[in-house]
């Protein structure tokens, strides 16, 4: 019965036989052995697992930050794997919201300057200022990074993300440095946008907890997709329990 | 667009804006040398062109005894002669109110009713001569200004033994007097040497010279052959007592200009290239720390869509924004300075307008330069940047690899305490750096070594022609040879404690095919006053036979001790001599040739006569005597060398200061520059690592010890590196300024090298003051958590 359904829902994300190698050295690190799958548009997916299992580097490689060693990743029917670096800036710059884990603000720019940062460059923004009230820190906007707490300033990198209206969010254990009372505020902000824009969100976490509140949850384990879920229907991020 | 990565570029450089301010400085010398020097040379080389070509400087001269004006078609019927003029150039004593001792001067003829052909003057102010106006004359500027002289005063004069007043009308100026030399002077004294102009009949008749003339000017055809015009001349005027003919390039006066453009040439090049490659490596240096500790934010910028091409601009707009101010703060002071050397300039050269004129080209290309070595330094740094992959750049840095340090291999770490293995790894880490590092402060240094210098060599030089040779107080020389009994009459003027006599000869020196023209002076064999040093620079006696020639005229004619010599001599019966070279002397003014006063006299023919006279006097009785010369028309020059060296002394003295002064400025910043960023960097690199460290228990001297210890291992490799890169300098100057006229010799006092060594090292204490406030500021607790 799934079946039937997914063939009416448009994918966004489908890659098969995915592989990464690293070499470092003589040794070599196999961080992605051969994963297919896909991501339908508009869904919030959370994809759990060990350190090392593979799950950054699949973040990494479908938000185009990174290139596979063998495999296919198509976003929409466009082939990904096939794009030159040149493209892989363009897809990045127009399609693809990033949520760090560390946040990677620019210290040197207020919050609202870090959101203009990316508007700047992107074809249909939305008004910096009105990405910072989506994530609830419109009169944060004049403060500095270090004037800003963990929680605040994940939270402008989300406004940062969705400021370009990316078809795409995608977020490395964006509460990871997070303790769990910030966290849910983070991530409330993530389900906010998700519903409200419609944008495909990829979240990667560590916390299998926050898997309740996603659509689907994908298990990583040693550079392969062990497991996936379908939830039928997620929960709000105030239901989660830590 | 972008405007908001523009914000984060001015927030950057604000926030490492000591570092920023030192390149800017840096930068700002190189461009400022660059248009000061081009733009003086710029400056002089319209004003001279200009000059020559509207007041129709001459291509070829010569001087001769005397000659009827009849010759003139004998001249113009040489090929390639297009005009001539022929003058009366007569030396002249002024007797001047405000100086005790005369004055000479040079009384050049006017053609009557006429613009003279050749080296026409510039008018002042006043009037031209009247045709046959005969107690009125035209007095050169300088020489008016010194005196306060203006237009109808009248100025005393001894011509040809007869006293004249003759009244100024104009005030003038001349192509061929740009520069003017007194005779026996070693630089312009515009109160002592005068140039006046005179109607031709007027002067004729004074000197007994109608219908004749002693001095030709020619200008060439365009394409014409110089030599072949200079030969012909010569055959021309040999009859007449016709000196060896010369061109513009031994001009006297167009010499020292071309000879001071040529060293500006030299200046103007290497000063900019040693400021801007410091300033590049600088950029280079702070660039590339810039991109280590932003490494994390260019990952992100990359990884929401910046291209490498925004990224990599981003980094260059920061750099242009630094050669933006640099450019500023340098075409600005450049301007300031040249304006200020070429201020400079109208002391020595006077020309009828030089101002400071700098082109766009000029400034140009200094710009032009100075973004290109910009642009290189910052290149190098964001390349690496620009090909990090955004996932990879996004990861922190792996800790910096360290191995044991050669000295540590070879085993002498049992001698190193822990904290100086620290230091010593870390100069040793970054061999590249520490090797410009070296250099850079190496670079001040040698700059510091070459502005002092000057003063060095020139007080050297003073004190050697001066004290050791040229010991007279006043050298006389007479109308005409005399017969030695002058010399006892001399002997007996009040005053004089000790007269020698001395021989001159013109000759023209030949040695296969070197020749060169110079003066032959006959001593006696142990002079007391006008001595000869050898090339150990001992006094040494006068050789009983053959020529002693001074180390630069052998050079010339390249000769050496036995060789023979061919002497044209250019006076009266002109005969021609073989001479042995017996000795070679050293003389840092000029071109000499000595020789045994008897026997230079034996060679000629004539019995014991005297051309001049030195002396030695009691200073009390200058005002007798000097009146007692006045009244002698047989003495036509009177060189007082004492307040010629006085003078000189002050002129160099005002000059070099204003030179030390700015080099002491420029190489202050560059050895700031380069030792404030490199501790600035350092600190930014391992503050953490510092503050663990005070963290540790280590007090904030040992961590200082860490953090300028490889400073200050740098600043000890840079001083042999200093010292000898400023012997380089000084000796690429010496022989840059190593001509016929003059020579710097090669000494640098200690002095001078543990100045230049002081003043770096003040200017690294400055430096490791002002990063220290910043470590006084390290939040030990925050450092620890890992917030930038």
């Amino acid at each position: 019965m799934a079946k039937v359904e997914k063939l009416n829902e448009k994918i966004t994300f489908r890659t098969e036989g995915l592989t990464k190698d690293y070499v470092t050295g003589e040794t070599v690190v196999q961080a992605l052995r051969g994963v297919t799958l896909e991501i339908p548009e508009g869904d919030m997916v959370v994809l759990l697992g060990p350190s090392g299992s593979g799950k950054s580097t699949f973040l990494n490689i479908i938000g185009g930050l990174d290139s596979p060693t063998s495999g296919e990743v198509y976003f929409k029917k466009d082939k990904l794997s096939d794009y030159s670096e040149q493209q892989l800036t363009q897809f990045r710059r127009h399609n693809v919201g990033f949520v760090f884990q560390a946040y990677n603000l620019v210290p040197s720019l207020t919050a609202l300057e870090n959101v203009a940062l990316v508007t700047d460059i992107s074809l249909n923004p939305i008004p910096p200022i009105e990405a910072m009230e989506a994530v609830n820190l419109g009169d944060r906007a004049r403060h500095f990074p270090s004037q800003l707490s963990g929680g605040e300033q994940q939270r402008v990198a989300i406004a940062r993300a969705i400021a370009k209206r990316p078809e795409i969010l995608l977020c490395d254990e964006p509460t990871g440095a997070l303790d769990s009372e910030t966290g849910i505020v983070v991530l409330k902000a993530l389900q906010d946008v998700n519903k409200k824009y419609g944008t495909t969100t990829i979240i990667i976490t560590h916390n299998a907890a926050i898997a309740n509140m996603a659509d689907r949850v994908i298990y990583f384990g040693d550079g392969q997709v062990v497991d996936m879920k379908v939830i039928g229907n997620p929960c709000s991020v105030e239901e989660i329990s830590w | 667009m972008i405007e908001t990565l523009n914000k984060k570029l001015v927030r950057d450089l604000w926030n490492i804006k000591g570092q920023i301010l030192a390149i800017i400085m840096v930068m700002a010398c190189g461009i400022a040398t660059f248009i000061m020097s081009f733009g003086v040379i710029d400056s002089l080389t319209l004003s001279r062109d200009v000059y020559y070509d509207r007041y129709q400087f001459a291509n070829i001269f010569a001087q001769l005894k005397r000659a009827p004006q009849g010759i003139k078609q004998q001249v113009l019927d040489i090929p390639g002669v297009s005009a001539v003029e022929m003058r009366v150039v007569f030396g002249v004593t002024i007797q001047v109110d405000d100086m005790m001792e005369p004055a000479s001067g040079k009384l050049i003829s006017l053609p009557d009713g006429r613009v003279p052909l050749l080296n026409n003057i510039y008018l002042r102010s006043g009037r031209m001569l009247l045709p046959d106006e005969d107690d009125a004359i035209l007095s050169s500027e300088a020489f008016a200004m010194a005196h306060g002289f203006s237009l109808g005063d009248k100025v005393s004069m001894v011509i040809n033994g007869h006293r004249r007043a003759l009244k100024i009308v104009g005030i003038v100026l001349s192509p061929e007097y740009v520069y003017s030399l007194g005779p026996g002077a070693i630089f312009p004294d515009d109160k002592r040497f005068g140039i006046f102009w005179m109607s031709q009949r007027a002067l004729e008749a004074a000197v007994d010279m109608d219908g004749a003339f002693n001095d030709i000017s020619i200008r060439m055809d365009r394409g014409a052959n110089g030599e072949n015009i200079k030969q012909e001349l010569d055959i021309v005027l040999k009859p007449y007592g016709g000196l060896i003919a010369y061109d513009r390039s031994e001009q006297m006066s167009n010499w020292f200009v071309q000879n001071e453009m040529d060293q500006l040439r030299v200046m103007g090049f290497f000063a900019p290239v040693i400021f801007l490659a410091v300033s590049a490596f600088l950029i280079n240096v702070v660039m590339t720390r810039q991109v280590a500790t932003q490494r994390v934010q260019i990952g992100m910028l990359k990884a929401v869509g910046y291209t490498n091409g925004e990224i990599s601009r981003h980094y260059l707009k920061m750099v242009l924004l630094v050669v933006v101010f640099g450019s500023i703060i340098g075409v600005g002071s450049g301007v300031w300075l040249g304006a200020g050397m070429t201020n400079m300039y109208t002391q020595f050269f006077h020309f009828p307008i030089l101002k400071f004129s700098f082109s766009t080209e000029v400034m140009i290309f200094a710009v032009l330069f100075c973004t290109v070595s910009a642009v290189i330094g910052t290149l190098m740094a964001i390349r690496q940047a620009a090909i990090l992959p955004p996932a990879e750049a996004m990861r922190p840095e792996s800790p910096t690899s360290f191995r044991r340090t050669l000295l540590e291999r070879i085993g002498a770490e049992k001698f190193f305490s822990y904290l100086f293995r620290i230091v010593i790894r870390h100069v040793e880490r970054r061999p590249v750096r520490t090797l410009f590092s070296t250099v850079g402060v190496g670079l001040s240094m040698s700059i510091l070594i070459f502005a002092f210098f000057m003063e060095d060599s020139i007080d050297y030089m003073m004190a050697v022609q001066f004290d050791m040779a040229q010991r007279e107080d006043i050298n006389l020389g007479f109308v005409e040879p005399r017969a030695i009994g002058a010399l006892e009459e001399i002997r007996l003027m009040p005053g004089v404690i000790k007269a020698e006599p001395m021989r001159s000869v013109a000759v023209f020196l030949k040695s296969e095919h070197y020749a060169k023209r110079a003066a032959i002076m006959g001593l006696r064999p142990l002079p007391d006053l006008h001595r000869i040093l050898d090339r150990d620079l001992k006094v040494a006696p006068v050789p009983p036979e053959g020529l002693a020639l001074s180390s630069k005229l052998a050079e010339v004619l390249h000769v050496e001790v036995g060789d023979m010599l061919i002497a044209e001599v250019l006076e009266d019966r002109r005969p021609v001599l073989k001479i042995r070279v017996a000795e070679i002397v050293e003389e840092f003014i000029g071109l000499s040739a000595f020789m045994d006063m008897d026997q230079l006299n034996r060679h000629l023919n004539e019995g014991t006569v005297i051309t001049g006279v030195s002396l030695m006097v009691d200073p009390l009785w200058n005002g007798p005597l000097f009146q007692k010369i006045k009244d002698i028309p047989a003495i036509a020059v009177m060189t007082i060398l004492k307040k010629a060296r006085e003078i000189f002394r002050d002129l160099m003295a005002e000059n070099i200061m204003k030179m030390v002064v700015i080099n002491v400025i420029f190489a202050s910043l560059i050895s700031f520059g380069v030792i404030y960023n490199t501790a600035r960097i350092a600190l930014s690199e391992r503050g953490r690592e510092l503050a663990s460290l005070r963290v540790l228990g280590l007090t904030k001297g040992e961590v200082a010890y860490i953090l300028f210890g490889e400073m200050i291992v740098i600043i000890l490799m840079a001083i042999p590196v200093g010292l000898y890169l400023g012997y380089l300098m000084v000796l690429g100057m010496a022989q840059s300024m190593d001509t016929e006229l003059f020579r710097i010799p090669v000494i640098i006092d200690k002095d001078t090298y543990g100045l230049s060594v002081i003043i770096v090292v003040v200017s690294a204490v400055l430096s490791f003051y002002l990063v220290w406030r910043q470590v006084d500021n390290i939040d030990l607790v925050s450092a620890q958590k890992g917030v930038e």
